[in-house]
């Protein structure tokens, strides 16, 4: 009999009084007892509506069916078909606007937490699970990925399951991508992620760590030493300024440089050798997932106060709903409906003060969202020490700039065709942030996958 | 992992390593910097690379030690294996066409004034290279430099080698003597460069200089190291390190310089007390 609960079952979390003064993981993830409890909310549709919004196609039902017989080895086979990272997804995934936003169960209530049921899988597998994974056996092409982050680790793990041997190579000393500098210690352990890459290498994947293609080597060069196709999945890394009078005073990060601090490069640890800012009042710019990241990493650091200012109203937050929620029980202050104007110096040129308007919404926009305007003499100050930007990010120019006919649209995204990753360059396919602008790993991965593919049919044509 | 091939003091606080790293050797080209982390716990710094050797595979860094990590990288030595090395990174110096040229560099910024003074004479150019150093304890690439150069001048703050006075002191003389460059190109301490930039305005010369902001990854990606130039921002790994010295927002550049001195000050003697411990120990 299936459980008919309205509710899913709440997600373990640490204390929020607690959990803001550390950086270790927030959810502790379902107990098996949790698992089997939630898992018994499906009703193992026939049709499956959960699995067409997956950009991966995890084929949910059969992987839940599984938890159901406590065969959880088992659902892990299932969704491991379908994903390269599944303890990453079930952590960062938004299922609310995905497979979740299908479940017949949400119809009437809350639908079945296919999210943390996924993870509760991944993690049991990865505590349990003690046999490597095998390589199979090679059919003799090489192919190279760019970038190992989600769209590249996906890429790069599906050929290598086909028998392809893979190289990635990645501009960081750590591969992982936005998972490693962006994505915060406490929602997604970096341990988790080392794991996922182990798993890929013991598949036969070699990552070549401080490799910058377009500098190091060309995706030119590329071909000549015998890889027959490229995957791009190099990300959009620039990060976005405002332009407004004060952004280069000391004191002012963008969300980038910050997380990539306080996570690659462990500023949060007392005996890292990268410094950052421990702001007493800080001021986060934008209403994205990574402006969340940014404001808890900064209450973490010890804050005293942490704003969140968007120039929107909360309605409009692009960030996910839990994400949201995080911040506000940590204590992060939103100031929505707010915009900077002006960041203040004091003589040394450390910042001092963020000069804001009010602002209310108009007709709505090109995005379709109402149109924040400035309200007549609203002016205020904001008494900050620290403000982070986190107003999103642009596409890395070093391929588009370094690969002869490599079409990119007016943004500097790589253009492709949507089914393959194809890009204007033969044997060369592209996916993730550096075809989309800044979206979700689940997407890169879901391009990862697609290109994958495409490339095994394009060279078992050749 | 990188290893160390050569390593040369060049004065108490200079040094000179060579790195095996053929990938980064068969690119480079004057003016490109490399990234490095010392272990697995480093923070991530960027070096101009000095020389390059193709057929060897090796690229020399030369680094003045300052803070925690060029102490940590200090302490290395042949055989030794750097953690992280990755490049050549920036855009390589525009000295194609150049006829005639003032390279000037100060302090530990000749280091990376060299390898384009040496590209500029293998060019054909006419290279007049003007050297500047505290003391003559501090004088590094002597030879390298008269090698490379029609006119050499070295000068000193307090005389006790060449002559005593400012480079732009020396820059200044060559121009009335009715020398005429095509380009001053200068590579020093912000300051030195922000004079130089001071002086050859007022002679209408168009001069290059070569910015070494904080920087975490050398690919755009953290915005970091960005600059004012010409009223734009603009980030030095990637759009740099070589700016029109003339557009430079030289005193927003000092400032962030800064910001995080008294980490490194704290970090550097805690390093320093660290290995004082080994030796003792």
């Amino acid at each position: 009999m299936p459980n008919m609960s309205l509710k899913k079952n709440e997600m373990p979390v640490q204390d929020p009084q607690v959990r803001n003064h550390n950086f270790d993981e927030v959810a502790l993830g379902y107990t098996e007892e949790q698992a089997l409890d939630e898992a018994a909310r499906c009703l193992n549709c026939k049709n499956k509506p959960c699995v067409g919004k997956c950009p991966v196609a995890i084929d949910i039902p059969a992987f839940i069916a599984k938890i159901k017989e406590k065969d959880y080895e088992g659902a892990y086979q299932i969704i491991s078909r379908s994903s390269s990272l599944p303890a990453v997804c079930g952590r960062v995934c938004p299922q609310e606007t995905q497979c979740e936003s299908k479940c017949v169960r949400g119809i009437k209530g809350e639908p079945v937490a296919i999210g943390r049921l996924e993870r509760f899988v991944a993690d049991y597998h990865n505590a349990h699970c003690k046999e490597k994974a095998v390589a199979p056996q090679p059919n003799g092409h090489k192919v190279a990925v760019v970038g190992a982050g989600p769209s590249g680790l996906t890429c790069a793990g599906d050929l290598a399951k086909m028998g392809y041997q893979v190289s990635v190579f990645e501009a960081l000393h750590l591969a992982g991508g936005v998972l490693v500098y962006g994505i915060p210690e406490f929602r997604l352990p970096k341990a988790i992620v080392q794991k996922e890459v182990d798993t890929l290498k013991e598949l036969g994947v070699e990552v070549d760590t401080n490799t910058v293609i377009g500098r190091t080597l060309t995706i030119d060069e590329l071909f000549d030493d015998g890889f027959e196709a490229v995957f791009v999945g190099s990300g959009a890394g620039l990060p976005r300024f405002m332009n407004i009078p004060g952004e280069n005073l000391k004191g002012v990060y963008s969300a980038n440089e910050f997380l990539t601090r306080v996570n690659l490069m462990k500023a949060y640890r007392e005996n890292g050798d990268t410094p950052v800012q421990h702001g007493k009042n800080v001021a986060v710019v934008g209403g994205g997932n990574v402006a969340m990241d940014a404001a808890r990493c900064a209450k973490r650091l010890g804050a005293e106060n942490v704003y969140i200012v968007y120039r929107r109203s909360e309605a409009e937050m692009p960030a996910r709903l839990e994400e949201v929620e995080h911040a506000k029980e940590e204590g992060i202050i939103f100031r929505v409906l707010t915009n900077p104007t002006e960041i203040l110096g004091d003589e040394h040129k450390f910042v001092n003060g963020m000069k804001c308007v009010e602002m209310e919404l108009g007709e709505p926009d090109a995005s379709g969202r109402r149109r924040p305007v400035v309200k007549e003499g609203s002016e205020f100050l904001l008494d900050v020490d620290c403000v982070i930007m986190s107003i999103g990010t642009s596409p890395n120019p070093l391929i588009r700039n370094t690969t002869k006919g490599l079409e990119t649209n007016r943004h500097g995204c790589i253009v492709t065709e949507e089914e393959t990753g194809l890009t204007s360059r033969e044997g060369v396919y592209a996916g993730g942030d550096a075809v989309t602008g800044a979206a979700t790993v689940i997407l890169a991965m879901g391009a990862g996958k697609k290109a994958a593919k495409a490339i095994d049919e394009y060279i078992r044509s050749k | 992992m990188y290893q160390i091939a050569e390593k040369k003091v060049l004065n108490p606080t200079v040094t000179l390593m060579k790195v095996k790293a053929p990938l980064i050797a068969k690119k480079a080209e004057p003016g490109q910097f490399i990234i490095l982390r010392v272990d697995e716990n480093g923070e991530r710094i960027p070096l101009t690379i000095a020389d390059y050797d193709r057929e060897a595979g090796l690229v020399t860094i030369i680094f003045q030690i300052v803070g925690a990590t060029t102490e940590k990288l200090n302490h290395l030595n042949e055989g030794d294996f750097i953690h992280d090395f990755v490049g050549p990174l920036g855009v390589p110096s525009h000295v194609e066409g150049l006829k005639k040229v003032a390279v000037v560099g100060g302090g530990v910024g000749c280091a990376i004034a060299y390898p384009i003074a040496k590209k500029l004479h293998e060019l054909g150019a006419e290279v007049h290279s003007i050297v500047g150093f505290r003391n003559q304890d501090l004088v590094i690439l002597e030879d390298e430099f008269q090698a490379v150069s029609d006119r050499f001048v070295m000068m000193t703050d307090d005389g006790s080698r060449g002559e005593k006075g400012l480079v732009t002191d020396a820059l200044k003389n060559l121009i009335d003597s009715g020398e005429q460059y095509d380009e001053v190109i200068a590579i020093g301490p912000l300051i030195m460069m922000k004079f130089v930039c001071k002086l050859t305005k007022e002679y209408g010369i168009k001069t290059v200089v070569s910015m070494n902001p904080i920087m975490i990854d050398g690919t755009g990606m953290c915005g970091g190291c960005r600059l004012t130039v010409g009223g734009e921002t603009k980030f030095a790994c990637v759009d740099g390190p070589d700016f029109d010295g003339h557009l430079v927002d030289f005193d927003e550049a000092m400032e962030r310089s800064t910001m995080y001195k008294p980490f490194e000050r704290h970090r550097h003697e805690e390093t320093c007390n660290l290995f004082q411990k080994k030796v003792e120990g």
